[in-house]
C-alpha cells in the first residue's frame, strides 16, 4: 500500500549556474523563470561562480540538469573543469550537462566530446530547451 | 538500496544528496533508507532559523556555517523555499548567499521547495535531517520562512530555534499574528546597524516578557505542556535577544555562543531528551495518521471508490455518518477482538 502512495512522478531539478567573470545574468534569469514555469525546481547559483562552486551545488542539490550559462568566451577552460569535478564526485553519469550562451561552432564538438550533452546558442527557444530536458532527463 | 546507505555512511557526498532526493520524492524504498539511517543518528546539534522574507536568514546561515567550519566542525544546511502554487515549479535562491563556504564540501547545503504537499514537508525535513545527522554532520541548520503552521512544524525538528527579526518590522501585531513569538528560543535582530534596531529590540523585549512558557515546545500542545512544567520549575529559559549584522559577520560569534548556551541549558535540565521524545512521538503520530489514511484510501479504492456512497447520500437513502460507520465496521471489529 505504501508503495502506491510513493510518487511515480518526480520533480525535475535544474541548476542554472553563472560561471566565471561574466556579469550578464539576464539570460540566466529568463531561463530560470521559464524552467520554473515549466514546473521544474530551479536552483540559481548567482553570479561569478567558480567551477568548484558549480560542482558543489550540482552534487549537493542532486540536480538532474546542470545548466551552465557562459557569455565570456571562457567556456573551453571552465566547462571541462566542471565536467571533471562532476566525475570526481561520481555525479556525472546520470546528469544532463547543458551549456547556454555563445559558443563558436568550432568549439562545440570539443565540448560535446568532453561530456556536454547539448549547447543552446542565442537563437534557441525556451520551448526547445524545456522539451529537450523533459525528453532527456535521466532515469534514476 | 542498502548500497546507497553504505555509501552515505562512508561519507560519499553524492549518496547523501541522492538519499535526500529520494526522501523528497518519496521514491520507492525511501522508508527503508530512513529506517536504516535512524540507528546512526543522535549526534548532530540541530538549529532552526526562521523569520520573515528578507530578514537575512540565508546570510546569517552562511556566516554561521563559516564560523563552525573555522572551529573544525562540519555543517549541513536545509533551506526551504516556497514553490509556485501555479506550476509547482520553484526558483530556489538561498544558495546565492552561501558565498563564505564556496567550494567547501564539508558544508552540505541543500535547497528544498515546499512542493505544496500538505504536511509532507515537515516529514521530508525531519527525514532529511536524519540523513545529515547519520552522515556525521556536527551541526544541522534548518532555514525556513516563518509563516504558517507548516513552518512551525518544520522548526520543531530543531533543538534550538532562532527567530530573525529585521528592524523596523515593528508592528507588534504583525509578529504576534505569525505566532512566531512562541517558537523562538533565541531572537536575533539582524541588520542591527539600521535605524530602528534599538526600537525593535525594545519592542521584542516587551513582548517576550508577556510570554508564559519556556522554549518553543511550550506552544506545541497540551500533552507536552505538563512535562514542560517540570523544566520551567527548576530553571526557566529566558529567550535572549542578540543583535547581528550578518552581512558583515558582526555579532555572529555572540549568536553562536548563545546557541551553545541554550544547548547547555537543554543538557542541564534534561530538556534535550524531553524534546527528542516529543519529536519522536509527534513523528510516530504523523506517520500513523498518514499510513492509516493510506490504508483506508486503498480499501475505498478496492470497494469501487466513493461515487456509489455519494449517490446513496445524494438520494437521501443514507447519510455521511452511516457511510463512515459502514466503511469502518470491519476495522472496528478487528480492533474490538483484541
Amino acid at each position: 500500500m505504501s508503495v502506491e502512495q510513493e510518487q511515480d512522478e518526480r520533480t525535475i531539478r535544474c541548476l542554472v549556474a553563472k560561471v566565471g567573470l561574466d556579469g550578464h545574468d539576464r539570460g540566466a534569469h529568463v531561463i530560470a523563470r521559464a524552467l520554473r514555469d515549466a514546473g521544474f525546481e530551479v536552483i540559481y547559483s548567482g553570479l561569478h561562480r567558480s567551477p568548484e562552486e558549480v560542482v558543489q551545488a550540482a552534487v549537493q542539490e542532486d540536480v538532474d540538469v546542470v545548466g551552465i550559462s557562459i557569455l565570456s568566451g571562457a567556456h573551453k577552460t571552465l566547462v571541462p573543469k566542471i565536467l571533471d569535478g562532476l566525475r570526481e564526485y561520481d555525479a556525472f553519469e546520470d546528469r544532463l550537462v547543458l551549456v547556454g550562451g555563445i559558443v563558436p561552432d568550432g568549439d562545440q564538438a570539443e565540448l560535446r566530446e568532453r561530456g556536454v550533452d547539448e549547447i543552446f546558442g542565442p537563437g534557441a527557444s525556451m520551448e526547445e530547451m524545456i522539451r529537450y530536458i523533459r525528453q532527456q532527463a535521466p532515469e534514476r | 538500496m542498502s548500497e546507497l546507505v553504505d555509501d552515505l555512511l562512508a561519507g560519499k557526498h553524492s549518496a547523501l544528496a541522492r538519499v535526500i532526493t529520494k526522501i523528497e520524492n518519496r521514491s520507492p524504498g525511501y522508508r527503508e533508507i530512513v529506517s536504516a539511517l535512524h540507528h546512526h543518528t543522535g549526534s548532530a546539534e540541530i538549529i532552526g532559523i526562521t523569520g520573515s522574507p528578507g530578514a537575512g536568514k540565508s546570510t546569517l546561515v552562511d556566516k554561521m556555517a563559516a564560523q563552525y567550519r573555522e572551529r573544525g566542525h562540519t555543517v549541513g544546511v536545509i533551506a526551504i523555499d516556497p514553490s509556485s502554487p501555479y506550476s509547482g515549479g520553484a526558483v530556489l535562491g538561498d544558495r546565492i548567499r552561501m558565498a563564505s563556504n564556496a567550494g567547501d564540501m564539508d558544508v552540505f547545503f541543500r535547497s528544498m521547495s515546499a512542493r505544496g504537499s500538505l504536511g509532507g514537508l515537515s516529514t521530508a525535513t525531519t527525514d532529511a535531517v536524519t540523513a545529515l545527522d547519520a552522515f556525521g554532520k556536527d551541526y544541522v541548520i534548518v532555514e525556513t520562512v516563518g509563516a504558517g503552521q507548516n513552518e512551525v512544524d518544520i522548526v520543531k525538528t530543531a533543538d534550538t530555534v532562532a527567530v530573525l527579526v529585521p528592524p523596523g518590522s515593528g508592528d507588534d501585531v504583525q509578529m504576534l499574528k505569525a505566532g512566531i513569538l512562541e517558537i523562538g528560543d533565541i531572537f536575533v535582530v539582524n541588520k542591527a546597524d539600521l535605524d530602528g534596531a534599538d526600537r525593535t529590540v525594545q519592542q521584542l523585549r516587551e513582548m517576550l516578557q508577556g510570554r508564559s512558557t519556556a522554549g518553543h515546545h511550550g506552544a506545541s500542545g497540551s500533552e507536552i505542556a505538563e512535562t514542560d512544567a517540570d523544566v520551567s520549575e527548576s530553571e526557566a529559559w529566558e529567550p535572549p535577544i542578540v543583535e547581528t549584522v550578518a552581512n558583515r559577520g558582526e555579532g555572529v560569534e555572540q549568536f553562536l555562543a548563545t546557541l551553545s548556551d541554550h544547548g547547555d541549558y537543554l543538557d542541564r535540565t534534561g530538556g534535550r531528551e524531553q524534546q527528542a521524545r516529543d519529536r519522536f512521538a509527534a513523528e510516530i503520530r504523523t506517520l500513523l495518521r498518514e499510513d492509516a489514511n493510506r490504508l483506508l484510501a486503498g480499501e475505498l479504492h478496492r470497494q469501487g471508490g466513493l461515487d456509489e456512497h455519494v449517490d446513496t447520500v445524494m438520494a437521501r437513502e443514507t447519510d455521511p455518518y452511516t457511510v463512515v460507520d459502514d466503511v469502518l465496521a470491519p476495522l472496528r471489529e478487528c480492533l474490538d477482538e483484541e
